[in-house]
């Protein structure tokens, strides 16, 4: 059961959004971000739409997965939905009970809020569904390679969320096993209040942490054996090289973020 | 032949432990030699190993690789380099979340340029037979697949002796068999020194040498055939003798004389048929 859980839920491919740079797309998605946040009408907010839309069909990723990324937001959409709509004073009024108005400028606001959270996580959502975990970290390194001058542990961060990611499978196979060994000699798991659950979950806890800090132990050795010694004067196997269809695409986002933000400020 | 490894009089003690875990180990490790190192849980063989490539240092006596002191530490990554280490947990000495990525990893941090590194790469996943799974995730393998990621991981920094620290006792028997004949065809094929530290008695069977160790220091050395005829001496260091051993020391002492070298199921069925054709 536990092995359901995915991370970053890759899904693989070869499209021309799949095999872009890795850089080249976390660059997007914050040009994309930008753009969504200084979108403020009809006109920027179908432009938004519109280039999700396509971005979605060039990465070739089911409709339906991008719609379930929006399930555990849901919440807080219905929540700012109702916040704004109630809540916003201005323009006409149509409905008026008690101290929760209906007005058109709360409409407005309440439908641009949720689209806009909506536009926000399905873009974000749709870089990690056609980047691995692994690739998306080395595209940081090299990113945020410029903060070294300022002291900043870039390598140190990076490794750490590799080794980070490599053992997240490793560790919901013996958090996996702990629970079966619990259960065996008894352990009452799943029934009781939400204090008896809770306090069930320290004998699995304790164990894992135990585990977790050995398995970091020998880990660190092999790593030292295999002359491991910080990020000075290492060099990779895979090396990331922006592409002509990179340069391409950060172009098009650009023009269209330039755009988009006009058209915000405009009010369209 | 020249020397490998060589540590002379080595004595050590963990921080907090009343007894030394080495106590005076001298002995030179050829080059090209299979050697295999046994010994019951607490004989200091697993120390003796980390010794090897200064993951642990002596706190007297000194231990050496191709001539270099293992304390020096300006010369720490060149003897790491030379000395690869493969351990216990397949799953704790693994880096990387896709296989090539995983054997790359030695040569990034030796700084190998990156055409360089794939062919390291390709070359070592072919010399452990794991040609196929290079964009693998490591977790889904077998355990003696693991190992032999673990051990193309090791070749990919071009060592000249690879340690073994008991890297088949948590693998099930064809996984240790697994491991077993890759290392074995390693050693002969690439001439790469094998230590491989174990208590399984029976994957000494073919070694060029064998080292028993017992409170810290090595007890007997010598030829398998040599080490495996000392039945008696074998299980007074808590060590329990290979099948084939077990069963002609038995019939010697119902009174039918019988070799105590006769390590394999062949060599041992050879044996008995001899000694019932001498009885008539």
């Amino acid at each position: 059961m536990l092995k359901d859980i995915t991370l970053g839920q890759y899904f693989p491919g070869d499209t021309i959004a799949h095999r872009l740079d890795p850089r080249t797309k976390i660059l997007l998605t914050t040009l994309y971000i930008v753009a969504l946040f200084s979108a403020n009408g009809f006109v920027s907010y179908a432009v938004m739409i519109a280039c999700l839309i396509l971005s979605v069909r060039l990465a070739n990723v089911p409709p339906r997965a991008m719609v379930r990324g929006l399930r555990p937001v849901l919440f807080i959409i219905v929540f700012t939905a109702v916040l704004n709509l109630f809540f916003t004073p201005g323009g006409r009024e149509f409905f008026r009970w008690g101290f929760l108005t209906v007005t058109e400028t709360g409409i407005k606001t309440a439908l641009f809020m949720v689209l806009r959270i909506m536009l926000l996580i399905m873009g974000t959502f749709l870089m990690t569904y056609t980047t691995s975990p692994i690739s998306l970290t080395d595209a940081l390194e090299s990113l945020l390679n410029g903060l070294k001058r300022f002291r900043v542990p870039v390598h140190e961060l990076s490794m750490m969320m590799s080794i980070a990611l490599r053992f997240i499978p490793t560790l919901i196979e013996e958090t996996d096993k702990i629970m079966s060994a619990q259960k065996a000699r008894g352990a009452d798991l799943e029934g009781g209040n939400l204090m008896q659950r809770a306090k069930a979950m320290i004998p699995i806890l304790v164990p894992l942490f135990v585990s977790a800090f050995r398995r970091a132990d020998e880990l660190a050795t092999a790593m030292e054996c295999r002359c491991y010694h910080g990020g000075e004067g290492r060099t990779r196997l895979h090396v990331l090289r922006y592409q002509r269809r990179d340069y391409n695409a950060l172009a098009i986002g650009g023009v269209i973020c330039v755009c988009v933000f006009v058209l915000g400020r405009l009010g369209w | 032949m020249s020397v490998m490894i060589e540590a002379e009089n080595v004595r050590f003690t963990y921080p907090g432990a009343a007894s030394p875990a080495l106590d005076g180990v001298s002995v030179a490790i050829e080059r090209g030699a299979f050697t295999v190192v046994l010994g019951h849980n607490g004989s200091g063989k697993s120390t003796f190993a980390k010794m090897c490539n200064a993951v642990l240092l002596p706190d007297e006596g000194s231990v050496s690789v191709e001539g270099m002191d293992t304390r020096n530490e300006e010369l720490l990554l060149a003897i790491r380099q030379r000395v690869g280490m493969v351990f216990q947990n397949p799953d704790n000495q693994i880096v990387a979340n896709v296989v090539e990525e995983d054997v790359a990893f030695a040569p990034e941090n030796l700084g190998v340029p990156p055409d360089e590194i794939r062919r390291r790469v390709d070359a070592s996943l072919h010399a452990v037979g794991m040609d196929e799974f290079v964009t693998h995730a490591p977790h889904l393998l077998s355990g003696g697949q693991k190992q032999r990621i673990a051990i193309a991981g090791v070749l990919a920094m071009r060592p000249d002796c690879i340690v073994l620290d008991e890297a088949t006792a948590m693998l099930d028997p064809m996984g240790r068999r697994e491991v077993l004949s890759t290392v074995r065809r390693l050693n002969r094929e690439q001439g790469i020194t094998v230590l491989l530290i174990t208590h399984h008695m029976n994957e000494a069977e073919d070694a060029d040498r064998v080292l028993v160790m017992d409170d810290g220091r090595i007890v007997m050395d010598g030829t398998p055939k040599e080490v495996f005829s000392r039945v008696e001496q074998l299980r007074d260091t808590g060590l329990t003798v290979p099948e084939t051993v077990e069963l002609l020391d038995r019939l010697c002492q119902d009174g039918m004389p019988m070799p105590l070298d006769a390590l394999s199921v062949d060599e041992c069925a050879d044996a008995i048929a001899n000694a019932l054709a001498r009885k008539g």
